[in-house]
């Protein structure tokens, strides 16, 4: 078993403090959703984890499995096994899906790092990938799998792509990836019903005991297809409340207008 | 593993084999350094040329002492024309030796996984060259269709009425100063000649033909397509081509006839200290077809402003552009565009990337000339700016005499986004392989109009260029 645990965790963007002390332990096989107002700093959270250089941290920790990972780079906290489901995934055009994620498989796989010569040398970025028949085989049944068109293997990495075809291909990466701990960023937001059940089918399948996820949203709503162990509720930075699939349950009747009457002036105070 | 005494041995045996190579060199002949009508006497002498020739240089050279150094693109005034040597008989340039090639070279050599016997040709020591073997089954096929493809001093000796007709015609000695240069002291480049109606399948690469005389500082090369025929002429290589002279200057006329078309395909990886000053220009007849795909990643300064002139109706031009300019590089690359008929249509697409303090400019010429009614053209400049340092310009010239025409131009420059890098970083992409990969996608849609391995090449070149640049 593997544990994420954030202890304590401060950010600040230029001089202004985002997060202000989130204390999370996530541990593999468990869901864990973190619902929040817009605005509270969900999205930060995501960043900070997955290593965004636009943040600084100035207090706390990020622990793997009791080692900090607030000195890595964010492909080397992606090689450690954690992975961010982008709210809103970055267009780069005239790299093709396939291309792009036969790269980061080679990567996080260890491919990359393997000697290309009897000196020991790593050799050309872009050597030393993983054999092209066997990722092809990988990619052609993991989009299968998770309901992705087979056209999208040479499509330029979200060029064009619609909201449900983003969230979509994140899910995919997800999947070829094979992260220990997920982190998915508002994977429900624009999705009409049915891309919202394909996400949530895709999330379902790859939530192994093996596997823990962080499902950061604003809506109660993909809850109904993915079952949370635990809900918390973020607010101005921090989380205010932790409890069971009742607590978003309470969310959805009572609104974030309670959250604020709730936790506004403690946190005010 | 090798021991330390296996690499001790396995040198031993590289070095004996450079000094047996060493030894085997032919006496040669060059030209005294500077530039003067005895060394032209010379250099006709030396390849026994027709009289026009020889007065052709002459008149030439005395249009290259008359012209002023162009002043309005890049600094050309470390060109010290005394220091260089003008003509050295091929064998001469195979007579460096290995050890006498840059490590830095060697070293991209060695990543590109460029086979023995080219890196050694590539740095100028090498003698054979395995591709001959395939090259001699292609002349056969060509032979049978009637195709010349020769260097083009074969060309003016076995060729000479052909070679008169159209030598100098599309690019006159007095057009530019190195056009007047190159026209005075001109050896090798390459003759192409494609029958009417004649398809060559297969790309013509200057590659195949390395033994020959055609990779000199002052190449000459003269394209002709008959009526309805159609080539891909394929110039240069990807790798970088480590040269002891320090001016480049080369002149390219191509000729497409009614109907036919031509493609012209260039990467352009000199080594760091050459200036590369180049003139390449096509006319394009009633219906024809003229495309331009150039790549310029080598060199000091680069000036090269590939052009089309449309002189029939219906005739199309096309120029393709990518430049990568680095520390201490200055492409000033582009092209030109003359619709001088009804109906003509043209495209040019330029791609820039700069960085590590690299100045790419794109300098382009959209003529419409009077009578060139309904003539449509569009024009896409696109500059990516690796760091703060580097530099991009653009220099439009837009000239239209006509009216009923359609002209479109955008530009855009562009810095390599935090949000992309972030992105493929957080899919265990290392920094410099992540921005390698979005340069890469870049200028994908140019390299995706390579010939195969080129592209393979390319894209492993500019992973190459772009290790340890970021951060």
């Amino acid at each position: 078993m593997s544990v994420l645990e954030i202890r304590n965790l401060h950010a600040a963007v230029e001089d202004r403090e985002i997060l202000k002390g989130v204390n999370l332990t996530l541990r593999t096989g468990e869901i864990h959703a973190l619902m929040g107002p817009n605005g509270s700093g969900k999205s930060t959270l995501a960043y900070v984890i997955a290593g965004h250089p636009h943040y600084e941290v100035t207090e706390g920790d990020i622990l793997l499995d009791g080692e900090s990972i607030l000195d890595l780079e964010p492909d080397e906290r992606c090689k450690k096994g954690i992975f961010l489901a982008f709210q809103y995934p970055v267009a780069v055009p005239g790299v093709s899906v396939a291309n792009f994620l036969r790269t980061a498989v080679s990567n996080v796989r260890g491919y990359t790092s393997q000697p290309v010569d009897a000196e020991g040398r790593s050799g050309v970025i872009g050597s030393n990938l993983m054999p092209m028949r066997e990722f092809r085989k990988e990619l052609n049944e993991k989009m299968k799998e998770f309901n992705v068109d087979p056209s999208f293997a040479r499509r330029y990495l979200n060029d064009g792509f619609s909201g449900g075809e983003k969230k979509r291909t994140e899910v995919l990466q997800m999947a070829m990836l094979q992260p220990k701990f997920a982190i998915l960023d508002e994977s429900d937001s624009g999705l009409d019903i049915d891309a919202l059940r394909v996400v949530a089918d895709g999330i379902n399948k790859l939530a192994t005991p093996d596997r823990g996820f962080l499902l950061i949203t604003h809506y109660q709503r993909i809850l109904n297809y993915v079952k949370p162990h635990y809900v918390s509720i973020f607010y101005d930075g921090r989380i205010v409340m932790t409890g069971g699939p009742e607590v978003a349950q309470m969310l959805e009747e009572k609104g974030y207008s309670w959250v604020e009457r709730e936790f506004g002036e403690a946190v005010a105070a | 593993m090798a021991t330390h005494a296996d690499r001790e041995a396995l040198k031993g045996v590289k070095e004996d084999y450079e000094y047996g190579f060493h030894d085997e060199i032919e006496p040669v002949f060059k030209t005294e350094r500077g530039l003067n009508h005895d060394v032209i006497d010379k250099i006709s002498d030396q390849k026994n040329e027709p009289q026009w020739m020889r007065e052709f240089r002459h008149q030439a050279l005395d249009i290259f002492f008359s012209k002023p150094l162009p002043t309005w693109g890049a600094d050309l005034s470390g060109i010290n024309f005394d220091e260089i040597v003008y003509y050295v008989r091929p064998t001469e340039k195979q007579g460096r030796s290995w050890d006498e090639v840059p490590e830095s070279i060697k070293r991209t050599f060695d990543r590109l996984g460029i086979p023995e016997a080219e890196r050694k040709f590539l740095a100028g020591v090498g003698a054979q060259y395995d591709s001959e073997v395939i090259y001699h089954s292609l002349r056969e096929e060509w032979e049978r269709q009637g195709v010349i493809f020769l260097d083009m001093d074969s060309g003016l000796r076995e060729h000479e009425d052909i070679v008169r007709e159209y030598f100098a015609t599309v690019i006159p000695a007095a057009d530019n100063k190195f056009a007047a240069l190159n026209s005075a002291v001109w050896s090798g480049g390459s003759f192409v000649y494609v029958p009417k109606g004649v398809h060559v399948d297969i790309p013509l690469q200057a590659y195949f033909r390395i033994n020959a005389e055609n990779m000199g500082q002052f190449e000459r090369t003269l394209i002709i397509v008959e009526e309805g025929a159609s080539v891909h002429y394929v110039e240069g290589c990807t790798a970088p081509i480590y040269s002891s002279n320090s001016l480049h200057s080369a002149v390219v006329e191509i000729i497409v006839k009614k109907n036919a078309r031509c493609r012209y395909t260039t990467i352009q990886n000199w080594s760091t200290d050459v200036y590369n000053l180049v003139t390449k220009r096509a006319v394009a007849y009633e219906g024809a077809t003229m495309e331009w795909i150039d790549g310029n990643l080598g060199s000091k300064v680069t000036m090269k402003y590939p052009a089309v002139y449309m002189m029939g109706p219906k005739a199309h031009g096309e120029i393709l552009s990518i430049a990568f300019a680095g520390r201490g590089q200055h492409q000033d690359a582009g092209g030109k565009v003359i619709h001088a008929a009804p109906y003509t249509s043209s495209k040019i697409v330029s791609k820039s990337i700069s960085k590590d303090g690299g100045r790419a400019s794109y300098r382009g010429l959209l003529r419409v000339a009077k009578g060139a009614h309904h003539s449509k053209s569009n024009v896409v400049c696109d500059a990516l700016l690796l760091d703060e340092h580097s530099r991009s310009d653009t220099y439009p010239y837009i000239e239209i005499e006509e009216e009923q025409v359609s002209v479109g131009h955008e530009a855009s420059v562009s810095k390599i986004g935090e949000e992309q890098l972030f992105y493929l970083m957080s899919r265990g992409i290392g920094e410099d392989e992540a921005a390698a990969m979005i340069v890469g996608g870049f200028i994908e849609p140019l390299v995706k109009e390579l010939p195969m391995e080129y592209a393979v090449e390319m894209n492993r070149l500019i992973q190459l260029q772009m290790e340890g640049t970021i951060g």
